[in-house]
């Protein structure tokens, strides 16, 4: 399978997981087999790490909310920023953590807590790790897109009967 | 009172595909396949452009052939694309969408009695445009048996001293038919030799699937015998932006502009910044469009297969067009029923002439998530059908 073939599975299942093999192989006229076959692989070498659904938490009765933390830190001679990354993403809270250009280092985000949980995990747990300067913690309002998908409710122009 | 009404306009029946639609969308779950229109809408920088326009105040009247970077862009576009040379000045003029530039092309180069050859089935407007230009259609019966391609035999014998025009449109609505340089250089041979004049409506050129699409008018010796009809309304998802063009040699032209400016001015400005846009900055939407139209057209006609349903494979425009004679029933009452009994609206193939009624038209141009679900119904559908038959 080339490479080009590959990357369109992936994207395909990004966008909707819940196509199946037998699905996506007659989309790209290639063979279930082989389709399943490079699926298995992925897996297996962690290019695909899940399958998840994309949830608008703003439309449920849920009062989470999600925030941002910058991060500054001082990286440790040897290990660059991978120790502290090790130390951030161990705890369940964090939902992503990406290491960053320009004026901060790390950003962490959080899913799903409560203003009071926030507060806790910045000034006790993350503050006080070793080598972090400082923390900026922005919380997010709203949600107008994720992974792509626009979460508004966007109102969509009824396609009309046309003689074509 | 007198009755007002031209003879022509009485003669014309209305379009086939509007009675079954008005009962679907009385139907708040119903599925319908039916909009010949891509579901994607413009790319957000094409809307941009056309926005800016409006902001900027650019609301005045563009000259009557449209605005000359647009019509450098279409001839830059139809050279890189088609292999096709035309300039700008005076070959190439904007139009509201390609409908109006057939009806012009039409009615500008018949003369009452001129017979006009059109393949069917062919877009429901065909027809009807003849007539209101005072010609006399002259339909060739197509058939799956030769995928729906025009044959030079079938062209050659329906030839008459009255034959002046051949309008064809490939890839075709509602077949998905298309037409290679070898079945065109065919085609152009005959169209010389009888000194007609060729319409192309290339309005699906971009939606072409295994291989790019050939114009007519690129043929050696065709260019001066073709008028090429295009727009923005398939490649770009602009349908309701109402943006076309006509390709014209200069001899025929200036005649043709005649009845544009006449009747309709010019093309809307907003909406020519924004072809603008489409044609400099489009090409990636438009690919990532046709991959999914690709990727549809490949599973309808996986599902038919597996549901016994026979159909051609179209190799262009978004349109599926199986064939549903073994259910013993016309492809008007098909669709009803289908309609009726799993809520699932198509076309039937007899609006678009009457050699289409073995058939039905299921557009494409619906989410995958759609499709699907239609596809589950219609198998629901012919079970049943099966199960009263046997």
């Amino acid at each position: 399978m080339d490479r080009h073939t590959e990357e369109r599975i992936l994207e395909l299942l990004e966008k909707d997981a819940k196509l199946k093999a037998s699905e996506l192989a007659v989309m790209l006229g290639l063979e279930e087999d082989d389709v399943s076959a490079a699926i298995n692989n992925f897996e297996k070498t962690g290019i695909i790490r899940g399958y998840h659904a994309l949830v608008n938490w703003d439309k449920t009765d849920d009062e989470k909310v999600s925030a941002l933390i910058e991060l500054k830190v001082t990286p440790q001679r040897g290990n660059g920023f991978d120790k502290i990354a090790e130390k951030i993403y161990q705890y369940p809270e964090v939902d992503s953590l990406y290491l960053m250009s320009g004026r901060f280092d790390f950003t962490v985000m959080l899913r799903k807590a409560t203003m009071k949980e926030i507060a806790h995990f910045v000034a006790s747990k993350l503050a006080v790790i070793d080598g972090v300067q400082s923390t900026a913690t922005h919380v997010v309002l709203l949600r107008y897109k994720d992974r792509g998908f626009i979460m508004t409710d966007e109102e969509k122009q009824k396609r009309m009967m046309v003689n074509l | 009172m007198r009755d007002f009404v031209n003879d022509v306009i009485k003669g014309i029946k209305p379009s086939g595909i509007r009675k079954l639609f008005d009962v679907a969308d009385e139907m708040p779950d119903a599925i319908s396949l039916g909009v010949g229109e891509p579901d994607f809408e413009t790319p957000w920088h094409i809307r941009e452009e056309g926005m800016y326009a409006l902001q900027k105040g650019r609301t005045f009247y563009t000259s009557n052939a449209g605005m000359p970077e647009l019509r450098e862009a279409i001839a830059e576009y139809v050279k890189r694309k088609y292999k096709l040379h035309y300039d700008p000045k005076n070959e190439i003029c904007i139009t509201i969408g390609g409908s109006e530039a057939i009806d012009a092309s039409l009615r500008a180069v018949i003369n009452p009695g001129d017979e006009v050859i059109y393949p069917e089935p062919c877009y429901v407007s065909y027809e009807p445009c003849i007539r209101l230009a005072y010609g006399v259609p002259v339909k060739l019966e197509l058939t799956a048996e030769t995928e729906f391609r025009l044959t030079p035999e079938i062209l050659e014998a329906a030839i008459t001293p009255k034959s002046k025009v051949l309008l064809i449109s490939y890839p075709n609505n509602p077949t998905g038919a298309i037409m290679e340089q070898k079945d065109l250089e065919k085609i152009a041979e005959v169209v010389k030799k009888h000194d007609l004049l060729v319409i192309s409506d290339e309005i699906y050129s971009e939606l072409s699937y295994r291989k790019p699409h050939v114009s007519i008018a690129s043929l050696p010796g065709m260019k001066e015998r073709c008028v090429v009809i295009n727009g923005f309304s398939k490649a770009f998802a602009m349908t309701g932006w109402r943006l076309g063009y006509f390709l014209a040699p200069k001899e025929l032209y200036g005649s043709i502009i005649k009845i544009h400016q006449f009747g309709i001015m010019c093309a809307p400005t907003a909406s020519q910044y924004a072809g603008i846009e489409a044609l400099k900055e489009g090409e990636a939407d438009v690919r990532e469009m046709r991959t999914a139209y690709d990727e549809r057209r490949r599973y309808l006609l996986a599902v038919l297969k597996e549901l016994g349903i026979p159909c051609f494979e179209p190799l262009g425009a978004f349109y599926i067009f199986p064939d549903i004679s073994q259910f013993g029933m016309s492809s008007e009452e098909f669709c009803e029923k289908l309609l009726k009994e799993q809520k699932v609206a198509v076309v039937p193939g007899s609006a678009f002439g009457d050699c289409g009624d073995k058939h039905v038209r299921i557009s494409y141009a619906y989410s995958l998530d759609e499709l699907k679900e239609a596809m589950e119904r219609l198998r629901r559908f012919v079970t049943n059908l099966r199960e009263k038959q046997a």
